[in-house]
């Protein structure tokens, strides 16, 4: 990116309204207008999606222009673990259950830090938090999980 | 007097026996959670969020309130003890007070904190309860035209008073207000952006927008220079202030106040902008500018009464407009829709109790804060030493089953997971979130507005310049557009956020 551009955050901020306008517009443009004094479903959104692709185009061309920051190093481990774990708990939630998806969460996520490693600490962390949300937000506050989901029978 | 009249209906709301306990829950809580290193008020209102909607409005917002005064109190802690503030208000107490900390005078530099604070938070107590009437008056007489032309003066304000880059800003406020067009289209039925999936028919809920954008991206964002972070606390002793100490912040506490309290009520500008202007105020205005940044007194009291005043008058555009000016006052708005109440002026009229009753709850919040955090230090230094690598799956937990438990649906956590990822992509590429969620927030009133007062205009979009108020309010917009966009103030502006 650096070669493309003096100003890889811009370039890639700008691409980022653009996607987002285009598809704003794109999609919007299924919905009706109306008129200016009666406005459509559509109306609204196609002027906001204009106005981002607008941005995007203004962003995009500013960092051929003005220099600035490279955008560093992303923390891809971090991100995917973080991410893939909280998708993971959502997806587990209803067939696993409660238990199976929080242990799948915690430890799928707190292995995303430089600092993981499985001490009884951690193990004993691991089995309070566990038990708390059992017990707060499952029999105390009866939020709707099973605590084991259809695969064990639950 | 109306005012004595309206504090004694808000203490006979604010001393039911319950709303004193979520009051006090509140503010312990918030102050818990809040001294946790790298968890920020935004942060910390978004997780607890869930915990307040089996409570009734008045108890929720009166916890909600008590969750934020706790957080903000917190992150000053954390930032004295071991120099990591947890939120942009908080950073330039950790200049001093960290010094302060370091010399062995902790506990002076916590009670100054927290002296300041509640001095701070009971006059912005008292300005919110004069003010907050005759605005709300004045709002009541306002049509679409002005709401609307409000909506866009409070969103050029938070952008040109906020840090970084005014395009990015911008198209953030856009992508945030294009966001919060998905769902089904109040005025036709049409369901716009859903994708033909009945999950998102109601639009998206911002408690999952706020968790993905600021716990999740945040998490991710901690754990990229986890190295850095160390919290070892020794032991915090010597509590009570000398003499010599009161003497030296009865001024930065007062102009401090006077600040904070007068920013506060900028959109945009709540706490953050309060704590960094008071301190250069007090630097410019002390006799050894050359102590600051080693443990001057004054350069916690400063900014920390004036965090504490913003953060208590930010409330006043909430209340009596419905207009959010950072995000935490767009949670709260968030909160009183899920609650079934539609912000704006007739909540004072149409809801006395529950208006009156959190403005006193929240001068009883800052009295808990005042008595029971210095005793309780003992345990906030214990919650500042977990380690973050213990401590981020635990939020994820709490985000992941709060988020779950708003509609009992498995698909708001993966939406979550979503904006956790669209959160850090923004992150990286210098974006700030903070704008996208106001503009979330407000999308549909904005819409809604637009759509009536066209309507009323005939489809003439002069209506917005012929209404008095309305054209006022957009000339005050573009006017700060315009002194943003122009070079000199411009460099100004950065060098002010240098600082």
């Amino acid at each position: 990116m650096t070669s493309l551009s003096r100003n890889p955050k811009d370039l890639l901020a700008g691409v980022l309204y653009l996607a987002f306008g285009l598809a704003g517009v794109w999609i919007a443009r299924d919905y009706s207008m109306g008129t200016s004094s009666r406005m459509g479903a559509g109306y609204f959104p196609t002027v906001l999606g204009g106005m981002l692709i607008l941005f995007g185009l203004l962003s995009v061309i500013r960092s051929f222009l003005v220099p600035g920051e490279a955008v560093g190093t992303v923390a891809w481990k971090g991100l995917a673990l973080v991410v893939g774990a909280t998708a993971l708990f959502g997806v587990l939630l209803e067939p696993a259950g409660l238990v199976v998806s929080l242990l799948v969460l915690i430890l799928l996520s707190a292995s995303a830090s430089r600092m993981f490693r499985f001490e009884w600490r951690a193990a004993v962390a691991l089995v309070a938090l566990v038990a708390f949300c059992v017990f707060v937000f499952v029999r105390g506050l009866g939020v709707p999980m099973p605590l084991f989901g259809s695969w064990f029978g639950g | 007097m109306e005012l004595f009249a309206n504090l004694a209906q808000g203490l006979g709301t604010a001393f039911s026996i319950w709303n004193l306990a979520y009051c006090l829950f509140g503010v312990i809580l918030g102050t818990a959670i809040g001294v946790l290193p790298g968890l920020g008020p935004t942060a910390t209102i978004a997780m607890l969020l869930p915990v307040t909607f089996g409570l009734p409005p008045e108890s929720a917002l009166i916890m909600l309130a008590g969750i934020y005064y706790g957080a903000q109190y917190g992150g000053s802690t954390t930032a004295i003890l071991v120099n990591l503030p947890g939120e942009s208000s908080s950073v330039v107490t950790a200049l001093d007070g960290y010094q302060m900390a370091r010399q062995g005078k902790a506990g002076r530099a916590l009670a100054t904190a927290a002296i300041g604070s509640f001095f701070a938070g009971t006059v912005a107590t008292l300005l919110l309860a004069l003010f907050a009437p005759p605005l709300a008056d004045m709002a009541l007489k306002f049509g679409p035209a002005e709401y609307f032309s409000l909506m866009v003066m409070g969103l050029v304000a938070s952008i040109v008073l906020a840090q970084g880059s005014l395009l990015h800003a911008l198209a953030m406020i856009v992508l945030g207000l294009l966001l919060g067009m998905v769902g089904t289209d109040v005025n036709s039925g049409v369901q716009r952006y859903t994708f033909d999936l009945p999950q998102l028919a109601d639009g998206i809920n911002f408690v999952i927008v706020a968790m993905g954008v600021f716990g999740l991206a945040e998490i991710i964002s901690n754990l990229e220079n986890e190295g850095t972070r160390s919290a070892m606390v020794k032991s915090v002793t010597g509590l009570m202030p000398t003499r010599e100490d009161l003497r030296r912040i009865v001024g930065p506490v007062l102009r401090g106040t006077v600040l904070g309290s007068l920013l506060g009520i900028l959109p945009g500008g709540g706490a953050m902008l309060s704590s960094f202007a008071a301190y250069s105020l007090e630097k410019k205005m002390s006799k050894h500018p050359e102590e600051f940044g080693k443990g001057a007194i004054e350069g916690v009291a400063g900014p920390e009464s004036a965090n504490n005043a913003g953060a208590q008058t930010s409330f006043i555009p909430m209340l009596t407009l419905g207009i959010p000016s950072n995000p935490v006052m767009a949670l709260m708005i968030g909160a009183m829709i899920i609650q079934g109440i539609q912000p704006g002026p007739s909540v004072m009229t149409e809801q006395p109790a529950l208006f009156w009753g959190i403005i006193v709850s929240m001068w009883i919040g800052n009295l808990f804060l005042l008595v029971l955090n210095l005793p309780l230090i003992g345990l906030w230094v214990k919650m500042i030493s977990v380690p973050y690598h213990l401590l981020f799956p635990a939020i994820l937990v709490f985000c992941a089953i709060g988020v779950f438990s708003l509609n009992n649906a498995t698909f708001d956590v993966l939406l979550m997971a979503g904006f956790g990822l669209l959160g850090y992509v923004f992150r990286k590429v210098g974006c700030e979130p903070a704008p996208m969620l106001l503009g979330f927030i407000l999308g549909p009133m904005m819409e809604e507005n637009l759509r009536r007062a066209m309507l009323m205009g005939k489809g003439d979009p002069t209506v917005f310049v012929t209404r008095p108020i309305s054209a006022v309010l957009l000339v005050v917009s573009l006017a700060m557009l315009v002194t943003v966009l122009a070079p000199s103030i411009r460099r100004k502006r950065e060098e002010a956020f240098q600082e």
